[in-house]
């Protein structure tokens, strides 16, 4: 289980671990350094090439993509969705909700905000919520996060964020109520 | 006239729900729990002790992931038994093609109101050993139902046609952390297509009041109406069951105090009367449209409870009733 092993990575004590779920993990770094850090991955031809490159060379693009597993799951927890939206939740990973959840916390977190399915850890879309809130970015949870591919999983989102691949992952504020949320990849067939 | 639409797919199903949150009168939900036995009568005996009290009732969905009934055959049973139901689905046991395919099912069947949900996770139930499925979440799946009515179209794009035309309900807890997002998260879920909402149990009527003033102002309560939940707890032990075993239920002290502090044989008329008067108390919160209440297998006093709260049996029953017997 990605899970696991990410958490002995970063070595969580035993009795957090849960096998079988995803169990929540707060980064291990602030968000405001996160925010800033973004600016150092925002695609640029550079980038763009380099993504082309990986992904016509295999034993390159393995290396890269378990150096940002690595990177990941040290400081999120990362299980490698491959469709990254650390961006759009204060830098605190939704993957590691046993649930799943995309669009922000479910109704269970408890009143001290403990997760429903791992009462010993803090509900991660409480956490985000927070660092969000703190960043004045908090209009970002609003925000509709379609369904993901599960064929990604595994990839680097990196590659995939440089490739494109990511626009469309979640709507814009405004206009969405009309927006379908069909897949994006797969535009309309008849 | 309830329920019609099974036949050429055309005509929007207009159900008692849909009329009664236009109408803008105070509407009244309730739920049947499925048995886990394979009995056909055990959901219309408990649809007898509602009709004509409630709108529709809530057919839960493998609730806190117990195996029972489908929430899909117990919503026919239901509208068999003369009681408009609302389908619960949830995104814990099945991926984006069953649930679709459970969508389609429903509407082609004239279920007239689908109220969608992530789920209970399966370690709280019968089958902890059980893979959660979780393909998608609960607000991708409004989402989903919504994009499959108005705009036709699956998930994958593909047209659906006939289009199918329930009301689109969910769920919101004000009561969970973080308690000043809960408005804005029920308000995704209304931009994502949700019309309606039902609340989790409504004790503490501070912070509900807090969470409707928040609606409030971001207009929602406009295009969704705000279900709240109510119940009656009708012993101490329900009260340390509901207060420590249950996610997401929040009881004030205050309330604690008043069950405790009458004699062991009063409690249950004490938790009635509570509940009652929140009943009461919500008619006059601006915004809210109707009272959700869930039993905890008392159904027969629902009755009694709705009587004592001044709202009584539902107004335009005669009528809605004819067409709501037959499952197309
Ligand atoms: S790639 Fe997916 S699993 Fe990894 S941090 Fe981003 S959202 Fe979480």
């Amino acid at each position: 289980m990605p899970t696991r092993k990410h958490l002995d990575r970063i070595g969580a004590a035993p009795e957090r671990r849960h096998a079988g779920w995803p169990t929540p993990v707060t980064p291990s770094v602030s968000a405001p350094t996160l925010y800033r850090l973004h600016y150092l991955l925002a695609p640029n031809p550079v980038y763009r090439r380099l993504a082309a490159w990986l992904e016509r060379n295999p034993t390159a693009n393995r290396l890269f993509t378990a150096a940002e597993e690595r990177i990941k799951g040290a400081i999120f927890g990362c299980r490698m969705c491959g469709q990254c939206a650390l961006p759009a939740t204060g830098y605190a990973c939704p993957m590691t909700c046993p649930k799943q959840l995309r669009n922000g916390p479910c109704g269970g977190v408890s009143p001290t905000g403990m997760c429903e399915v791992n009462p010993d850890v803090r509900c991660v879309w409480l956490v985000a919520f927070e660092r969000a809130e703190a960043e004045g970015r908090v209009e970002d949870l609003s925000l509709l996060q379609r369904p993901i591919d599960h064929r990604q999983w595994g990839r680097s989102s990196w590659v995939n964020y440089w490739q494109g691949r990511d626009e469309g992952m979640w709507t814009s504020a405004d206009g969405r109520r009309q927006l379908p949320i069909v897949h994006r990849n797969d535009p309309g067939k008849p | 006239m309830t329920a019609g639409a099974a036949g050429n797919g055309q005509v929007p199903v207009s159900g008692r729900l849909r009329r009664a949150l236009a109408s803008g009168r105070f509407v009244v939900t309730a739920e049947i729990g499925p048995p886990r036995g394979a009995d056909p009568a055990a959901i219309a005996k408990k649809a007898d002790l509602l009709r004509g009290w409630v709108d529709a009732a809530n057919v839960t969905d493998n609730q806190s992931a117990h195996v029972r009934l489908s929430s899909f055959a117990g919503s026919l049973l239901a509208m068999n038994a003369g009681v408009e139901p609302v389908m619960q689905l949830t995104c814990r046991d099945r991926n984006r093609i069953a649930l679709q395919s459970d969508l389609i099912s429903a509407a082609t069947l004239g279920i007239p109101n689908i109220l969608l949900l992530t789920g209970d996770h399966p370690r709280f139930g019968d089958h902890p050993d059980a893979k959660a499925v979780f393909d998608i979440d609960g607000v991708q799946l409004v989402w989903t139902a919504r994009t499959m009515r108005d705009q036709g179209r699956l998930l994958s794009g593909r047209r659906v046609d006939p289009a199918p035309h329930w009301l689109i309900g969910t769920v919101e807890n004000p009561f969970s952390p973080p308690i000043s997002f809960r408005a804005r998260r029920l308000a995704k879920k209304v931009a994502a297509g949700a019309e309606f909402a039902q609340t989790q149990f409504v004790f503490d009527l501070d912070i509900f009041e807090r969470f409707m003033s928040d609606v409030r102002d971001l207009g929602i309560d406009r295009t969704c109406g705000v279900i709240a939940g109510v119940g009656p707890v009708r012993s101490l032990r329900a009260l340390e069951y509901i207060s420590t075993k249950v996610p997401g239920i929040h009881v004030p002290d205050a309330m604690i105090r008043r069950l405790r502090g009458v004699p062991a044989d009063r409690v249950a008329d004490e938790g009635m009367q509570i509940c009652v008067e929140i009943i009461q108390r919500l008619t006059e919160i601006s915004g809210v449209a109707g009272a959700h209440v869930m039993a905890f297998g008392y159904e027969r006093g629902i009755p009694e409870i709705l009587e004592r709260a001044g709202v009584g049996r539902r107004p335009d029953h005669a009528a809605a009733n004819e067409g709501s017997g037959r499952a197309g």
